[in-house]
């Protein structure tokens, strides 16, 4: 097998006496798209810093491309792209200067870097307003120049830290297209969100990270069949008719966030029988899903809000 | 060090891409503010004032002046304009996913504000050619003491931007102490016709002085060895605030 594009072995970060990564482990193999997965302050931007050189573990080792990072930042990062999950972009100007003013920073020279530029003003669909300064255009419009732009030096590795945030559904559809056509082209894709039907459709790889470590990782199919059953029933019911429900259903995993309940089972038919016999003539909805990678993410992560501040 | 020339002119240019769009609004007030000043004082204050420093009041002002234009287009970039890119817009995150380091967008950064103060000093001297204030071509000296000038206010700024916690700050900066160094660095009066020797002890720390008596000899065509002193504190201070400034732009950008 191919050496791992990035490989982290007992990444530590400390800001003062706050863990931020703890002894992470991560390998992300060449020309495949993998998710680093975790709520709110599990680390994830803090790990994606450590992966292009500007935060530097407190302990630990990472490589990227085979090469220490701490000794070869330019060489590292001239192979890379990152998109921030703040949009870096100079308003005054248009998609295709930024581009350009990008492309600089790699130290891309004309004509070369003015084909670049088009290239991905096609790539993105930038073209129909290419010229108008950014500060007129949409939120989606914004975020596609974005990642244009670090597309601009050919990435072998692309960093997308939550890139779809705030976007409509047609522009996360288009994005996730171009994404996979990257991928297939050979660029390897560490992406971090927390839409879980991203991570699932789009990644060939996740990891979950909570409290800085990783607390599973895999295909995200292998995920949902190690870890839970396959079918997900959602409803609502209060802790008392839960015990009765499922006085005598030896099932897997349960979760619940408020009234609504969401329980994993091989075979969901049993328990629909029985709470439709509770409920008499007044039925209650019932969801029956296949169960899929959010299931999984709570059921590692937990519903509970203050478990990551 | 990993300071590397060809990456920090490409911060120098993006700088150059946006004010290419934004020149035109930019330039007109920072250029006429020592104009204005020039002719009120100049022609206004010194129809009452027959010489000073040994020449008409407003030649005595125009040295100095080219300073304060040079001081001020340098510190405009270097205070707002570097806080809003560093903590509104994180133009130096995004720069740092690339190959440039910290060393290099402080170069590039400093580099521009060098060039703002070359537009603004070399605009104004231009108006001081055209009305006969410049006399040639002693006063071409001068053109080697706006870029300087812009230096060791591009140094003084860039350190004080990296370290203040809001951008409420610059209000600071700019009243409390870029207007007493304008008022008191020998542009609107020969420091050592007014001051007692202690307080011109006290003068000698003052920033701008030292590029104002650099013009002044410039324009006069007439060097003594306080040029050497004048030379040392401009290249030594800037020299030391931007070896501070390296430290604070590592701290800022990376962890």
């Amino acid at each position: 097998m191919a050496r791992p594009v990035v490989q982290a072995r007992g990444l530590t970060k400390m800001f003062g006496a706050r863990l931020a990564v703890d002894h992470l482990d991560l390998d992300v193999p060449a020309r495949v798209c993998f998710g680093l997965l975790g709520p709110n302050g599990a680390g994830k931007t803090t790990t994606l810093r450590m992966i292009y050189g500007v935060t530097w573990p407190t302990s630990g080792t990472i490589r990227v491309f085979g090469m220490d990072i701490g000794h070869h930042v330019r060489a590292v990062r001239s192979r890379l792209g990152v998109t921030l999950q703040q949009n870096v972009l100079i308003e005054a100007l248009s998609p295709k200067e930024n581009l350009l003013v990008f492309g600089r920073y790699h130290l891309l020279r004309e004509p070369e870097l003015s084909r670049r530029a088009e290239e991905l003003i096609d790539f993105l669909e930038l073209r129909s307003h290419a010229h108008l300064p950014v500060r007129q255009l949409s939120g989606g419009f914004q975020r596609r120049l974005a990642i244009a732009l670090s597309l601009i030096n050919g990435p072998e590795l692309l960093i997308l830290d939550e890139p779809t945030t705030g976007l409509d559904p047609a522009v996360r559809l288009a994005l996730w297209s171009r994404i996979r056509e990257l991928r297939a082209a050979g660029t390897t894709v560490v992406i971090t969100t927390h839409y879980m039907d991203e991570a699932q459709r789009l990644c060939d790889q996740v990891a979950v990270v909570s409290s800085g470590k990783v607390i599973a990782s895999g295909a995200p199919t292998d995920l949902i069949s190690t870890r839970l059953a396959p079918e997900a029933v959602e409803l609502d019911c209060t802790p008392g008719e839960e015990a009765v429900l499922l006085d005598r259903v030896a099932s897997g995993r349960r979760l619940r966030v408020g009234k609504r309940l969401m329980l994993y089972l091989d075979d969901a038919a049993d328990l629909i029988e029985r709470v439709r016999r509770l409920d008499g003539g007044d039925r209650r909805p019932i969801i029956v899903r296949p169960t899929n990678l959010e299931d999984v993410y709570l059921s590692l992560t937990g519903t509970n809000l203050e478990a990551n501040p | 060090m990993s300071l590397s020339l060809p990456y920090a002119l490409s911060v120098w240019r993006r700088n150059a891409a946006l004010y290419k769009r934004t020149w035109k609004w930019n330039i007109l007030p920072n250029f006429f503010e020592p104009v204005f000043y020039l002719f009120s004082i100049g022609i206004g204050v010194g129809a009452y004032v027959s010489e000073m420093g040994g020449t008409s009041y407003i030649a005595f002002l125009a040295p100095g002046l080219v300073c304060v234009a040079a001081m001020n287009g340098a510190s405009f970039e270097v205070t707002y304009n570097i806080y809003v890119r560093l903590v509104f817009e994180k133009a130096y995150d995004a720069m740092l996913t690339t190959p440039i380091e910290p060393d290099d967008v402080l170069a590039g950064e400093v580099l521009w504000a060098v060039t703002r103060a070359g537009i603004y000093g070399g605009c104004f001297f231009v108006v001081l050619l055209l009305f006969g204030l410049a006399p040639l071509p002693s006063s071409f000296w001068a053109l080697f003491v706006i870029p300087l000038t812009g230096l060791l206010f591009a140094a003084i700024g860039v350190v004080f931007s990296l370290r203040i916690p809001n951008i409420d700050m610059f209000s600071f900066y700019f009243t409390l102490f870029l207007t007493p160094l304008f008022l008191f660095s020998d542009v609107f009066f020969p420091l050592r016709e007014r001051l007692t020797q202690p307080w011109l002890w006290v003068a000698e720390a003052l920033p701008l002085l030292h590029p104002v008596r650099l013009a002044r000899a410039s324009f006069k065509g007439e060097f003594s060895l306080i040029v050497l002193w004048d030379l040392a504190y401009t290249l030594g201070m800037s020299l030391l605030l931007l070896l501070w400034a390296r430290r604070s732009v590592r701290a800022r950008l990376t962890n």
